[in-house]
């Protein structure tokens, strides 16, 4: 708490905390006594509130504190080449806030500005091309909302149910707005050679990240965004260029991308061979697993976002998405799986973004076992952890798209589970 | 690519003579031959892209020992939750498998590639070509697929024989998941029974709040 005028005082701040808290447990009930926050007179209703010069760019108010991105220590072996957490289990809606959106790096979150920028398009084309930042603001301009999702999302959770929140099960996901120039267009200025099958994309960081795309993707729907959500790239995201592969693993999407190369095979760089390599359960390994299957979760109620309001109405949400096209559908089940209860989409489904869903029910206080699980456009139904181990063992480490269950129990209490 | 420098010389030779031609909008500019060169450094598997030179398992150990040991160790096996990059044959199909370059990585191509590329980790780029080959060199000697008095060079490259090449399919998914997957769902008197097999909570492993 500050001393500037307007804001409320210790005291005002505690009383309306105690006022809150009763609020939640009277719910729908008649006032016992009248409620001070309504009838004393309070600080912000009286003094000023902040300036317009005090917040040239602005941060979540203080009580959203926890909804910040997470990282899990035991997960890698230091925090350069390591994975974060997006708040999922907070969010609402569909866009990504950028200052909490998950973050992947191999080699650190670098700093590269617009000035020293440089991309360069090289291998089979008529001419090799260096562009600067300048040079792709001036191609004509794309709008599109994605998700992006890391090949390992939920990857923790193969062998059973580790950790206890949506943010950790299903937290690498950011979704946001981009505005960039499709590579196609870059690709076309340099003018793809006929022999030219591919393209190898890789990122100006040390660890490179470099990734081969079969080119029939690249002259389709990948972007080279250098806009997210509105404004630039935040630095973590790939300052000031990154590229989007629309439906495709996150690993794909290549951050402070520095040069995209025509080649006749792919290269097989590490990234697409030592990882992002699927083993299954008899040794052998899926190479080139690109596409993200349709998936769902639950964010609320979910171990991070407990029911505090006691039985009544209940808002059941989550997120929904699919790298194979738009979701149709979304069902959600109260008891674990024996039956199911088609959700609503807030917005009919996006292609390859997230959709949010909403079921809303009247809780009697009972016990549930909480699932969602999302159809697409193609009629892909996400299926159960259970059928995909059934196929692939336990050690493919990515793409696990299994439907999550969460334990919801009397005193509104959430865990992360696994059902029979 | 080596294959693509020689490309890149001669477009540049086209576009110095006029503008490029493929472009639609003239922007950008021809990459130069010493651009292409210095940022164009990926191998491919049938090592496209290797430059000239050698290096022995004996350099190899010296400049492991000197830059790499510290998280790898002495015999590439592995320190802390650092990558262990030697051992794990046979381990693919059982239930902790050990993915090393000996046991899981199909092509030599992507070690030389990696290690030369972003190697050590955070100073990468600081091996010389010579070094790259005897540091790839050492990782085969500590897998048992060479012996100790080998020299890995651009010459014997592809000879080295990969334990695991074979070891991958592309994704199936299509085959072997999709029709299963594609079939409309069951909504009511799914199943008879459910219970809980397992819970986070017992395993403990998520950080608590403020961590």
């Amino acid at each position: 708490m500050t001393d500037r005028p307007g804001a409320p005082t210790r005291r005002g701040f505690l009383k309306a905390g105690l006022a809150g808290g009763g609020a939640l447990v009277a719910g729908g009930a008649a006032a016992q006594e009248p409620d001070p926050l309504i009838t004393e007179k309070q600080p912000w209703a009286q003094m000023w509130g902040d300036g317009v010069d005090a917040t040239p760019y602005g941060m979540p108010i203080e009580y959203e504190s926890d909804v910040i991105r997470r990282n899990v220590g035991w997960l890698t072996a230091d925090t350069i080449s390591s994975v974060n957490f997006s708040p999922i289990h907070a969010l609402d809606g569909t866009i990504t806030p950028q200052g909490c959106a998950f973050e992947r790096h191999h080699s650190g979150a670098i700093d590269l500005p617009k000035e020293d920028y440089r991309l360069m398009i090289n291998g089979l084309v008529e001419t090799p091309l260096v562009f600067t930042y300048a040079d792709l603001e001036r191609f004509p301009r794309v709008n599109h909302t994605y998700f992006l999702e890391c090949a390992a999302n939920s990857g923790m959770e193969w062998a059973g149910a580790q950790l206890n929140g949506a943010q950790f099960t299903h937290g690498m996901i950011h979704n946001m707005e981009y505005s960039g120039v499709p590579l196609r267009m870059l690709l076309e200025e340099a003018g793809v050679k006929p022999e030219g099958k591919w393209v190898y994309v890789e990122g100006a960081d040390a660890s490179s990240n470099g990734r081969s795309i079969p080119l029939d993707k690249a002259l389709d729907d990948c972007l080279v965004a250098f806009k997210a959500n509105g404004e630039a790239l935040r630095k973590e995201h790939g300052y000031p260029v990154r590229l989007c592969v629309p439906g495709w693993e996150g690993n794909m999407w290549i951050k402070w991308l520095r040069r995209v190369e025509v080649t006749t095979e792919a290269v097989e760089s590490r990234e697409e061979t030592s990882k992002y390599t699927d083993t299954l359960a008899d040794g052998t390994s899926r190479k080139w697993t690109w596409v993200m299957d349709a998936k769902s979760v639950i964010t609320s109620p979910s171990p991070q976002s407990p029911i505090t309001h006691g039985p009544g109405p209940l808002v059941i949400t989550g997120l929904a998405w699919s790298g194979r096209g738009a979701i149709s559908r979304v069902d959600v089940s109260r008891d674990g799986g024996k039956s199911w209860q088609t959700a609503r989409l807030a917005q009919p489904g996006q292609n390859m973004a997230l959709s949010r869903f909403y079921l809303d029910i009247d809780w009697d206080g009972s016990e549930m076992l909480l699932q969602s699980r999302a159809m697409d456009e193609t009629g892909y139904v996400q299926p159960t952890k259970n059928a995909l181990r059934e196929i692939r063992g336990l050690n493919s480490i990515y793409h696990n798209n299994g439907i999550q269950t969460w334990w919801v129990k009397a005193n509104g209490e959430a865990e992360n589970v696994e059902v029979s | 690519m080596s294959r693509s420098r020689n490309l890149s010389a001669a477009a540049l030779l086209l576009a110095l003579t006029g503008p490029a031609q493929a472009g639609h909008f003239g922007l950008g500019r021809p990459a130069l031959p010493e651009e292409v060169a210095a940022w164009n450094l990926d191998v491919a598997p049938d090592g496209v892209g290797l430059p000239e030179g050698s290096g022995s398992v004996e350099d190899g150990e010296e400049i492991f020992s000197a830059n790499c040991a510290v998280c790898h160790g002495e015999f590439a096996e592995g320190v802390g939750n650092y990558p262990k990059l030697a051992g794990g044959e046979g381990t693919l199909d059982r239930d902790d498998p050990l993915k090393t370059v000996g046991s899981y990585w199909p092509y030599l191509s992507t070690v030389w590639d990696y290690v030369h590329r972003s190697m050590p980790f955070g100073a990468a780029q600081v091996l010389t070509v010579d070094e790259v080959y005897a540091v790839t060199a050492y990782i085969l000697y500590s897998n048992y697929l060479v012996d100790e008095d080998f020299v890995l060079s651009n010459e014997n490259f592809l000879e080295v024989e990969m334990p695991n090449a074979d070891g991958f399919i592309v994704d199936d998914r299509e085959t072997t998941e999709l029709p299963r997957f594609s079939q409309p769902p069951c909504m009511t008197d799914c199943k008879p029974e459910v219970e809980i097999t397992m819970r986070a909570a017992v395993l403990d492993v998520t950080p608590d709040e403020g961590q």
